[in-house]
């Protein structure tokens, strides 16, 4: 088990390697020059140029690759061009909001999403199974911009439960943290519920058609407990690979998320670093996100011994 | 049992309602939507207006500029010129300050103004002729030239990018090719440095030592009198709609730019009033590129003049005929050097004429590369204008989609438009950038030396540009202004399309605003 984990984080290494390489010669191959931006509107071809210099582009690509890669083996993913910070402290900014934001969205689509499914399994082609698809497929279908504009026009204006924009720092109180967050992750949340529900209810249904649940019937077990510690239970490995998923997706779903409700999390900070070709801070923000891919990946596969003891590594 | 049950409630509340309730009555805090993200927070490294506003809380300036573009003193109490106009000494108010407290001197001013003078076009025009700065008493200052100039007020005023702003010594001798890292001014308001996260918010306090003058606050000049304790910039919220739902519920108290889809929403909102920031407001451009063809022939440049009408412009883009107008100058109407004289070709032109000056020119159907930006809403209907005003007229246009920062990327190559060059672009500039012929970028006439995108090569345009600057007296200063307008539509520089004024949207219980064209939050009050 531990040379698993241990092969598998060494394994993570020429993974970074390559988004690395291929992020930086990418975003030096697209379009846009950083110092134009930067020096504004009215300035001059003259100035411009004083800027370039001084942000090192005018270097070859080689040798900023060589300046860039030497800083990352230490650490450092160099300084913002845009925001004239240190990568590492403007991420330490947005992970807070982002991280609040995924963990109450994937918490809210496995505590509905996961009974739904099994409820509509164990309810197969009734009203509740046909509604829940039904769901589902309005679900995947809604943009998440849409429905985050109907509920603010709802729960917002209309009954003035919640705030229509922002973040609260933990710090501020636990309330007013968690109520800027209801409508994003409530809105974020739809897509994963459907998804969920789904996969769950699928996996579900397979395993109520094995003997080992007429067998629990037969013993007299509360139909709860038989779908609960028989079926939901061997078919639990699908349901955490498409949470697991789901957590992966999330980093790029929140992007929208936190547009429309202003707050300001890794998603907008993406957004503001590839429209100002912030290269440096664009290169720390893709890796962040490559290593959370891998990471949630391997506690994925890690997963799998809990749920299913026949599985070892 | 009810009851009790409710103040078991209200007692479990109470710890989070309380400091909230307890901090919105402690202080009054006036919360803004700027029009874009701050980030940068030297506004002379940079002209972006966001680095401009920035700069207006926090420093203080020289003279301003009224609403009437009159150049009115601001931390000068007084100054005197020579009868030679070649010295300049100013003397400053007492009282003055920075954020730390120590006295603004001489010295500081000295050391901003030469670094301004680096980076500022009209501050560059300004130091050809400063033979040398110096400091006689503890309170003034002043500055010798080496022949007479008539825009040193207009200079060292000027109320848009770059703005003199004063800084302290120490901070204004940071090479002028360096952003500054020190952030303190003798403005009316102080900045929170550790409260500062770009793409969240912008915090400044009031600064309660700072002295405002007695006049009223007009344009950048007059009493900056602060009554608020807080302003908050909330620069997360960038989504149009969601800063109308902000403001509808008074999670916001300003959006400095609401979308002109937005306004008539906004006018239904009981408690959102719309606010005219300035009267004159911002112009419309298009720029040719002089270099390649066919722009490099003047004959071409004057049929796409003659085809660009401005009313179709200004009612795609803006739509709303109480915020555009049309105006053939090149300085901006209702300014001082803003009039119609020269404009002939393109106020009075109409497809067929271009037509014909396109057909008289020898076009010879070269695709017109025209770079449209698809993310920068203030423009983006402008080039499609554009396009089909060209293609009526007898152009072939290459309309070109891209992000506005890589169309501000691309404008800077010189390379011919099918090596990844351009023909054509179209922006918007505020009136205070553009107003006076020193100002404005488009009239630069000195080629690919050190000219602005597009790099119109004119000697005539020059020689008169040295002349307006040298020019004293004020009526031979518009004389000349006209000149300049009359040659640059000669020679078709670019094409002004219209203005409109940006409106403003605020809650009903802020109150104080006055003219004036930059985004400026001093006198305002909310109750």
């Amino acid at each position: 088990m531990y040379a698993f984990i241990a092969r598998r984080l060494l394994a993570t290494l020429p993974v970074l390697l390559i988004v690395a390489v291929l992020v930086f010669l990418m975003l030096r191959l697209t379009p846009g020059d950083p110092a134009a931006i930067l020096a504004g509107d009215a300035a001059n071809p003259e100035q411009i140029a004083q800027i370039r210099e001084s942000l090192g582009l005018n270097e070859s690509i080689v040798a900023q690759f060589g300046i860039w890669a030497g800083h990352l083996l230490t650490g450092d993913l160099g300084e913002s061009f845009y925001f004239k910070m240190k990568v590492v402290e403007l991420i330490g900014q947005r992970l807070e909001p982002t991280l609040a934001l995924a963990t109450l969205t994937i918490l809210i689509a496995v505590l509905v999403a996961v009974p739904l499914g099994v409820i509509a399994a164990w309810r197969f082609g009734g009203w509740f199974d046909r509604c829940l698809m039904g769901f589902s497929v309005l679900g995947f279908s809604i943009p998440v911009f849409v429905l985050a504009y109907v509920l603010i026009w709802l729960v917002s204006l209309k009954l003035g439960w919640l705030p229509v924009q922002g973040y609260q720092r933990l710090e501020g109180g636990f309330w007013p943290f968690l109520r800027h967050l209801i409508l994003p992750a409530i809105t974020l949340s739809v897509i994963y519920i459907a998804l969920i529900a789904r996969v769950t209810r699928a996996s579900v249904l397979e395993a109520l058609g094995e003997d080992y649940i007429r067998t629990a019937r037969a013993k007299g077990l509360p139909e709860w407990k038989v779908l609960v510690k028989h079926a939901l239970a061997n078919a639990a490995v699908p349901v955490a690979t498409v949470i697991g998923i789901g957590i992966a997706l999330l980093i790029g779903g929140v992007v929208v998320t936190e547009s429309v409700y202003a707050i300001p999390g890794l998603g907008r900070l993406t957004v503001d670093a590839v429209l100002a070709r912030d290269f440096p801070t664009i290169q720390g923000v893709i890796l962040l996100f490559s290593f959370v891919y891998v990471f949630v990946n391997l506690l994925v596969d890690l997963s799998y011994v809990f749920f299913d003891p026949r599985i070892r590594y | 049992m009810r009851t009790a049950f409710a103040a078991l409630v209200a007692a479990a509340l109470l710890p989070v309602l309380a400091p909230q309730a307890a901090a919105q009555g402690a202080a009054k805090v006036l919360r803004v939507v700027p029009h874009s993200n701050l980030a940068i927070l030297d506004p002379i490294w940079t002209t972006a207006y966001m680095s401009r506003n920035h700069g207006y809380m926090i420093y203080d300036t020289l003279f301003g500029t009224d609403e009437k573009a009159q150049i009115r003193p601001q931390m000068v109490e007084s100054w005197t010129e020579s009868p030679d106009k070649r010295l300049w000494t100013f003397k400053l108010r007492p009282g003055l300050a920075f954020h730390d407290g120590k006295p603004v001197t001489p010295e500081d001013v000295i050391a901003s103004l030469q670094r301004w003078g680096k980076r500022d076009a009209m501050g560059v025009a300004l130091f050809s002729f400063v033979e040398r700065m110096d400091s006689p008493a503890p309170d003034t200052f002043r500055i010798f030239l080496r022949e007479a100039c008539g825009f040193l007020l207009e200079a060292i005023g000027k109320p848009s990018s770059s703005v003199p702003f004063i800084m302290p010594k120490r901070v204004a001798d940071t090479d002028a090719f360096k952003q500054i890292e020190e952030h303190i001014g003798s403005g009316p308001y102080v900045f929170k440095r550790d409260e500062f996260k770009p793409g969240d918010k912008a915090v400044y306090l009031k600064n309660t030592k700072y002295v405002p003058r007695k006049e009223p606050p007009s344009g950048s000049a007059g009493g900056k009198h602060v009554y608020v304790d807080r302003v908050e910039w909330n620069l997360a919220l960038r989504d149009a709609q969601s800063q109308v739902n902000a403001l509808a519920k008074g999670e916001v108290d300003i959006l400095e730019a609401p979308a002109f889809e937005s306004v008539e929403a906004l006018k239904k909102l009981p408690e959102v009033q719309i606010v005219m920031s300035g009267p004159t407001g911002l112009q419309y451009m298009a720029r040719f590129n002089h270099l390649h063809k066919p722009f490099d022939n003047p004959k071409v440049r004057q049929a796409a003049l003659a085809a660009f009408s401005q009313l179709p412009f200004l009612q795609a883009q803006v739509g709303l005929k109480e915020y555009y107008r049309v105006c053939p100058s090149m300085f901006t109407c209702n300014t001082p050097y803003g009039s119609a004289v020269g404009s002939e070709i393109q106020s009075k032109s109409n497809i067929r004429k271009a037509q014909e000056l396109l057909k008289a020119s020898g076009y010879d159907g070269t695709p017109v590369v025209l770079m449209k930006p698809t993310d920068l809403a203030a423009i983006q209907k402008l080039p499609d204008v554009a396009a089909q005003l060209m293609r009526q007229a007898g152009f072939k246009v290459d309309l070109q989609a891209m992000d506005w920062q890589t169309l501000v990327g691309r404008r800077a190559k010189k390379d011919a438009p099918d090596k990844g060059g351009w023909n054509m672009f179209l922006t918007a500039w505020q009136s205070h950038d553009i107003w006076n012929p020193i100002a404005n970028a488009a009239l630069d006439g000195k080629g690919e030396k050190s000219g602005w995108f597009g790099w119109a090569k004119d000697d005539r345009l020059e020689e008169l540009r040295a002349q307006f600057m040298r020019a004293t007296d004020d009526a031979k200063k518009k004389k000349l202004a006209e000149a300049i307008q009359t040659r640059a539509f000669e020679i078709a520089t670019h094409a002004p399309l219209g203005e409109y004024v940006q409106p403003v949207a605020a809650r009903k219980n802020i109150s104080g605003f006055f003219v004036t064209n930059s985004n400026i939050y001093w006198n305002l009050k909310k109750n």
